[in-house]
């Protein structure tokens, strides 16, 4: 019998495309928007084991909203977002150019993820508390965290609040519910769970956000969070940001062969969806309904945000030496600003020659006022000359 | 006054700080309904509720990871990691996010938490359940580290270290659990509730972090302890008749450098004594603390005695636990060199 058997052989998972190739995504599932239905936020996990392994999507090709999840965000509310996505796309761009000019040591762009982040913090509501990794900038951007706060932090100047101590980029904004950011990767998942039990324990009504990336769902901490969320029925809405990307290493290396990142909540009882993560209205209806179930004490949500990692994974990274340059452009679910901007133009909300500019106050009235290197002006732009240079960069 | 062991003095300062504050909550494996392996717990949850002492899953990092998120809520999480051997899954949790989180933040957050674990060898416990991993918390800045060595000490340093804003790891001896240990395997036990030492004051006092206590007043050299090694120590000079003074450090991290400079600068000659391991222990930073800050006082070399650089073995338990004679050797040593 035992000479029957072949050799034995390591199973090392490859992406389908490497440098050179041609981008091919033909086998990347994406149902169609709408198709998915949305449950009540009292869904038993077991009756909606289904959407773990599908996407749910609410703008479809032509921009329309459409299906169960659409309408929970009003025209205004749609504009604003599409603002907070413009600005942190820029914000990151300037600063991706200030790195390279040496301004400051390291920046990680979130290029192509705007909409994850900035769409879940209008879910949220204050008290509650975010456990992000470091690519989640859209949670302050959205929350009216001032710009020129973020780049003190980057610049590690006499303003910065983390008093240079801090990597760049590594914020911490307990008063926008924003928890301090560790270098240690997937520390912060099982902490968010904590944190929402404290808020179980205290009888409070807050619920706590954790996040994680594809690569670091592979970390222990990922599984402590997952056994601790389900045991306590911790009222955290936990995020698998799925950008397909971990540095050089694509997420199968994570994920193995089969199965999603949402299936794995199965296995731990936990109510577990996936989202097309390039969809803002979808990214923030998913949010909406996991937040309402932590927060009524339905227990945890997992979410996998499906999306794509267009930029490098940091300023110290070149992409081109491990995937396609045209891996991006060929990504099927799009770039999550161009598809809320035809959304807004389609459903005749949005006018065509309106670029949206950088959102809310970014910070520099305060700045000039504390320097006396610019005027207050009244409206959005306080500061002329600052506004200027961010304005260049739209 | 209540006669207590050291088990029922820990499960005493859980109670008085549950009782002083809500936001006190004890978790861990085995501590719930079941009132922990070593009882430290006991009834903690039928007298406060489920959500306040509850049973936690086998998975240390989620222990130490949960609590960090609850102290950042605003909860002071008592957390208990069955053996300090079964520490190092957590190792993480607790060097790059525990013990960091209020320099990182700049004090945006912060992480009042305690973790106990019980300690140390002298138990037949092999490798798994006798290590004494104190040097691994010392090196590690933001965290304070605690070994008590009698029930007294023990109610008012937990007491001290749940008041206490920032991450305290909590070293319990479990072999001084039931009463005192002095090498002395042959010998029988004799309970803490025998020993003055077992007379725990009544209330909330607390014995503050960071403050070392003289158990004998000598003149020839100074003996530098803690936990179990204290009563090793008191044994030693009692068999050698060598007039030491025997300092129990009590709190490793803080130090109470003051309390140990002026003794060697009395008594001109030190001996460190620590169960761990000796390459890179806690004996090491205390040689070089005496060494710089009483360098021509000393009329000798400094020793340490020590566990050896060997796992925790089984059945050579006394060859391996530095006891009495051991110690007494260098003692002599110490005062002919």
């Amino acid at each position: 019998m035992t000479d029957e058997i072949e050799p034995l052989s390591l199973n090392v998972p490859e992406p389908g495309c490497r440098p050179g190739d041609t981008p091919d995504f033909s086998d990347f599932e994406i149902p169609r928007a709408g198709a998915v239905p949305r449950p009540p936020v009292d869904a038993d996990p077991d009756s909606i084991r289904d959407m773990a392994f599908s996407i749910v999507r609410v703008l479809n090709k032509e921009g329309e909203a459409v299906g169960d999840w659409a309408g929970a965000l009003s025209t205004d509310e749609l504009r604003e977002g599409l603002r907070h996505m413009v600005t942190l796309r820029t914000f990151d761009a300037r600063m991706q150019t200030a790195q390279r000019q040496g301004k400051t040591s390291f920046y990680m762009q979130h290029l192509g993820e705007e909409a994850v982040s900035c769409a879940f913090a209008r879910a949220l509501e204050d008290g509650d508390m975010n456990f992000p990794t470091y690519r989640q900038a859209g949670l302050l951007v959205a929350s009216g965290y001032p710009m020129l706060t973020m780049m003190n932090q980057i610049y590690s100047n006499a303003h910065d609040p983390l008093h240079g101590r801090q990597l760049p980029i590594m914020y911490s904004s307990k008063e926008h519910g924003f928890f301090s950011i560790s270098g240690n990767l997937g520390t912060q998942f099982v902490q968010s769970v904590g944190w929402a039990m404290a808020s179980a324990i205290s009888g409070d009504t807050k619920i706590a956000t954790g996040w994680i990336g594809d690569g670091s769902t592979a970390e222990s901490d990922f599984h402590a969070a997952m056994v601790f969320a389900s045991t306590y029925k911790a009222p955290v809405v936990l995020n698998i940001v799925n950008n397909q990307w971990a540095i050089s290493t694509f997420q199968g290396i994570a994920r193995g062969g089969v199965g999603t990142f949402a299936a794995r909540g199965h296995g731990f009882g936990i109510a577990s969806l996936r989202v097309d993560g390039n969809d803002y209205l979808a990214v923030h209806a998913v949010a909406k309904w996991a937040a309402e179930r932590a927060r009524r004490g339905f227990g945890p949500t997992l979410i996998e945000h499906v999306t794509y990692r267009a930029g490098g994974h940091s300023t110290s990274d070149d992409p081109s030496a491990y995937r396609s340059r045209r891996e991006a452009a060929a990504w099927p679910l799009g770039d999550p600003i161009e598809r809320l901007k035809q959304h807004l133009i389609t459903s005749g909300n949005g006018r065509r020659t309106a670029t949206p500019r950088p959102s809310g106050d970014p910070g520099f009235g305060d700045f000039c006022a504390e320097t006396g290197r610019g005027r207050r002006h009244p409206g959005r732009w306080r500061c002329a000359q600052p506004a200027r240079h961010v304005r260049g960069c739209l | 006054m209540a006669s207590m062991t050291m088990i029922e003095a820990i499960r005493e300062a859980h109670d008085v700080a549950m009782a002083a504050d809500d936001k006190v909550v004890v978790y861990g494996e085995d501590v719930g309904f079941f009132g922990g392996v070593f009882r430290c717990t006991a009834g903690l949850q039928e007298k406060y509720g489920k959500s306040r002492c509850f049973d936690a899953p086998i998975n240390e990092s989620g222990i130490v990871g949960t609590a960090i998120g609850m102290a950042a809520y605003g909860l002071k999480p008592v957390i208990e990691i069955q053996f300090a051997d079964y520490v190092y899954p957590a190792y993480d949790q607790i060097v790059s996010e525990a013990a960091r989180l209020r320099h990182r933040s700049n004090g945006d957050f912060t992480c009042p938490i305690v973790i106990r674990m019980p300690t140390g060898g002298g138990i037949f416990g092999g490798q798994t359940h006798s290590q004494s991993p104190e040097a691994l918390f010392t090196h590690v800045s933001g965290l304070k580290v605690v070994m008590p060595s009698n029930p007294a000490d023990a109610k008012g340093l937990l007491l001290a270290s749940i008041a206490d804003p920032d991450p305290v790891i909590f070293l319990e001896p479990k072999r001084l659990y039931n009463g005192p240990f002095d090498g002395h395997h042959d010998k029988p036990l004799v309970s803490w509730k025998k020993h003055p030492l077992g007379d725990v004051p009544d209330g909330s006092d607390a014995v503050p972090l960071g403050k070392a206590k003289i158990r004998r007043e000598g003149a020839d050299l100074t003996i530098l302890a803690y936990g179990t090694m204290v009563y090793v120590a008191e044994a030693a000079v009692a068999e050698t008749g060598i007039d030491a003074e025997v300092i129990d450090l009590r709190s490793l991290m803080p130090l109470d450098l003051e309390t140990i400079v002026a003794s060697v600068q009395k008594t001109g000659r030190c001996v460190i004594v620590h169960e761990a391991t000796r390459t890179c222990g806690f004996g090491a930073e205390l040689m070089s603390l005496v060494q710089e800050s009483c360098f021509y006082h000393l009329e000798a070399p400094i020793i340490r005695v020590t566990g050896w650089d060997t796992p925790y073995p089984h059945a050579q338990e006394w060859e391996y636990f530095p006891g009495p004679a051991r110690l007494g050797e260098a003692l002599n040593k110490v005062m002919e060199d």
